[in-house]
């Protein structure tokens, strides 16, 4: 509880601010409206009942932002193309792939630069290199690439994703794989134990933080590759984004955007979960 | 049974071939190893892909060779140039300046107060982990077609990364440190500037490291929502259109490029302001 209260204020403060800021940037379509009408201003204290619930807000208000969500996610049946649960469904599906192929090819290749020095200093640079290159960029043409070979919306966004995930697990599993120190190295040496043990006994399971931390990190890059790839989709919350950006839907974009950080953040979140509970059964909690 | 065929031979023996020559290479432990195995690893890629694309006559729609590419990069300078000047110095820089600095400002503020940081550390790392890119359609709704959008998705986008690590980065002098400032009489500003910041400074290029990435990555995305008739999302999606694969490509080296920069000028500053820290020692 004590943790809770600056937290609580902090957000009470965002929204607070938020309440004004739909105030001051709906007045001017308030003001307009009455003097088209012939009518008076409104005044100071009228502002707040005209600009919250207008029907194209330049900003909506959180309450408007919330009854959208719930409107589109309760309101309509899974199905319907209007409906958020059918176009979250489209992106966590492609976010889901695209993170369990990038994650796993990210691990074999960390596998393959921790036991063969060439492939380290050939490929591991490159990696590390392709962390400052704006990878996002080649989304929409991967995507036109796809489309030309005949791969599904799907399979389109599983490659983005799984591409985009794909680094920081190879980036953190390098590191894991070789957090082991010499002296444990050197203790399973001394009972000869053969690579094959090292690495299941060792290697893998030192690995595990780093793992999990990365896996933090690429689940979020996955979402952050469906949304932009359903940029040229007709379904999905990218593509949801994209239309209300287009039509002037603000309303929309907000309940969309609302809805991907939910996603992330539940994504995130059962990540961290999954790794509490490996870490404390390995007795690695800290 | 699949037979190969010669092509395929071809590319797999060139490809064993770079393959040797890498392994031998990397058993030496000189300096110039560390530079030529990614460069032999490289170009093989290159050759591979200019040969495969060309042995096999794959559509230049799907893949575009590499030397076409440098023809088109060759060719377009001044789009292109144009289209770096758009995104990149009015958008990315722009927002990445405004951004870091309001970033490290506001986490100096907040310092103070640990109630603040009680209550906006956790949300800050919330927010850093959310895909902000989305909110590119808004802003470029509020701040119009042109750069200042990008900026100001840029700005949010870099936020949060910054704020996260220079608050991290002040907490990072120890305790007889500040002891010691305290014994000098050292005000707060002195403590600030002559032990603190300092202090912080591995954590703030940590975040404006990050940043450099999130700051191409949101000047590009912005445009696809919207941009004047050049800029290099926008020039991504007008090419898609015409199918101008060679053109996209282009701008993606031009874009990879300009973002290594980025982040190779970021990390020189990082080893002139940070000299003293075990990790710029070599």
């Amino acid at each position: 509880m004590k943790r809770a209260i600056p937290i609580l204020t902090v957000l009470g403060v965002i929204l607070a601010v938020w309440y004004v800021a739909a105030v001051w940037m709906n007045a001017p379509w308030a003001y307009d409206q009455a003097a088209r009408a012939d009518q008076a201003a409104p005044r100071l204290m009228q502002l707040p009942g005209l600009t919250l619930n207008q029907d194209r807000p330049v900003l909506p208000s959180p309450h408007q932002v919330i009854a959208e969500l719930v409107r589109s996610t309760f309101g309509l049946p899974p199905s319907s193309k209007k409906s958020l649960v059918y176009h979250a469904w489209v992106t966590i599906s492609g976010t889901l792939l695209g993170f369990a192929v990038g994650t796993t090819l990210g691990v074999l290749l960390a596998v393959g630069i921790v036991y063969n020095r060439a492939m380290e200093m050939s490929v591991l640079p490159w990696a590390i290199a392709s962390q400052m290159v704006p990878i996002i960029a080649l989304a929409p043409m991967l995507a036109v690439v796809m489309n030309a070979v005949g791969a599904t919306p799907l399979m389109t966004k599983a490659v983005i994703s799984a591409y985009l995930s794909f680094f920081p697990v190879v980036v953190g599993m390098v590191k894991g794989l070789r957090s082991p120190e010499v002296m444990q190295l050197d203790l399973l040496q001394t009972y000869a134990a053969p690579g094959g043990s090292v690495f299941w006994k060792l290697r893998l399971p030192s690995s595990m933080p780093y793992f999990f931390a990365s896996v933090k990190v690429a689940i979020a890059a996955s979402l952050v590759g469906a949304i932009v790839a359903e940029l040229n989709q007709q379904a999905g919350l990218g593509a949801r984004l994209l239309q209300g950006s287009y039509y002037g839907q603000t309303t929309q974009i907000w309940a969309a955007l609302f809805l991907s950080a939910i996603l992330a953040a539940v994504l995130v979140m059962l990540a961290g979960r999954i790794e509490a509970r490996v870490l404390t059964r390995m007795g690695m909690a800290r | 049974m699949m037979v190969l065929d010669p092509r395929l031979w071809c590319l797999l023996a060139f490809w064993a071939g770079a393959w040797l020559l890498n392994s031998e290479l990397s058993k030496g432990r000189s300096d110039w190893v560390r530079y030529a195995v990614p460069l032999v690893f490289g170009v093989t890629m290159l050759v591979l892909w200019q040969v495969g694309v060309t042995a096999y006559s794959v559509n230049k729609i799907i893949l575009p060779p590499p030397s076409d590419v440098l023809a088109r990069m060759m060719s377009s300078k001044p789009t292109l140039w144009a289209d770096l000047v758009q995104t990149f110095f009015k958008g990315a820089l722009s927002g990445y300046a405004i951004g870091c600095t309001a970033a490290v400002l506001v986490a100096i503020a907040i310092d103070r107060s640990p109630f603040l940081q009680a209550g906006l550390l956790p949300v800050g790392n919330f927010v850093a982990a959310l895909p902000i890119v989305g909110i590119a359609p808004i802003l470029v709704m509020w701040f119009g077609f042109d750069w200042h959008s990008k900026a100001a998705v840029v700005v949010v986008m870099v936020f949060f990364p910054v704020l996260v690590n220079t608050i991290a980065g002040l907490a990072a002098s120890e305790v007889m440190q500040r002891d010691l400032m305290a014994t000098y009489s050292a005000s707060y500003w002195q403590t600030l500037f002559k032990l603190r910041l300092p202090a912080a400074m591995p954590f703030i290029f940590n975040g404006l490291k990050i940043a450099t990435t999130l700051a191409l990555i949101g000047a590009i995305v912005a445009e696809f929502f919207g941009s004047p008739t050049r800029g290099m999302g926008f020039r991504i999606t007008a090419e898609i259109g015409r199918l101008g694969l060679d053109m996209i490509w282009a701008e993606i080296a031009v874009a990879a490029l300009a973002g290594s920069a980025f982040y190779g000028a970021v990390a020189l500053i990082e080893r002139g302001v940070t000299f003293w820290h075990p990790s710029q020692r070599h």
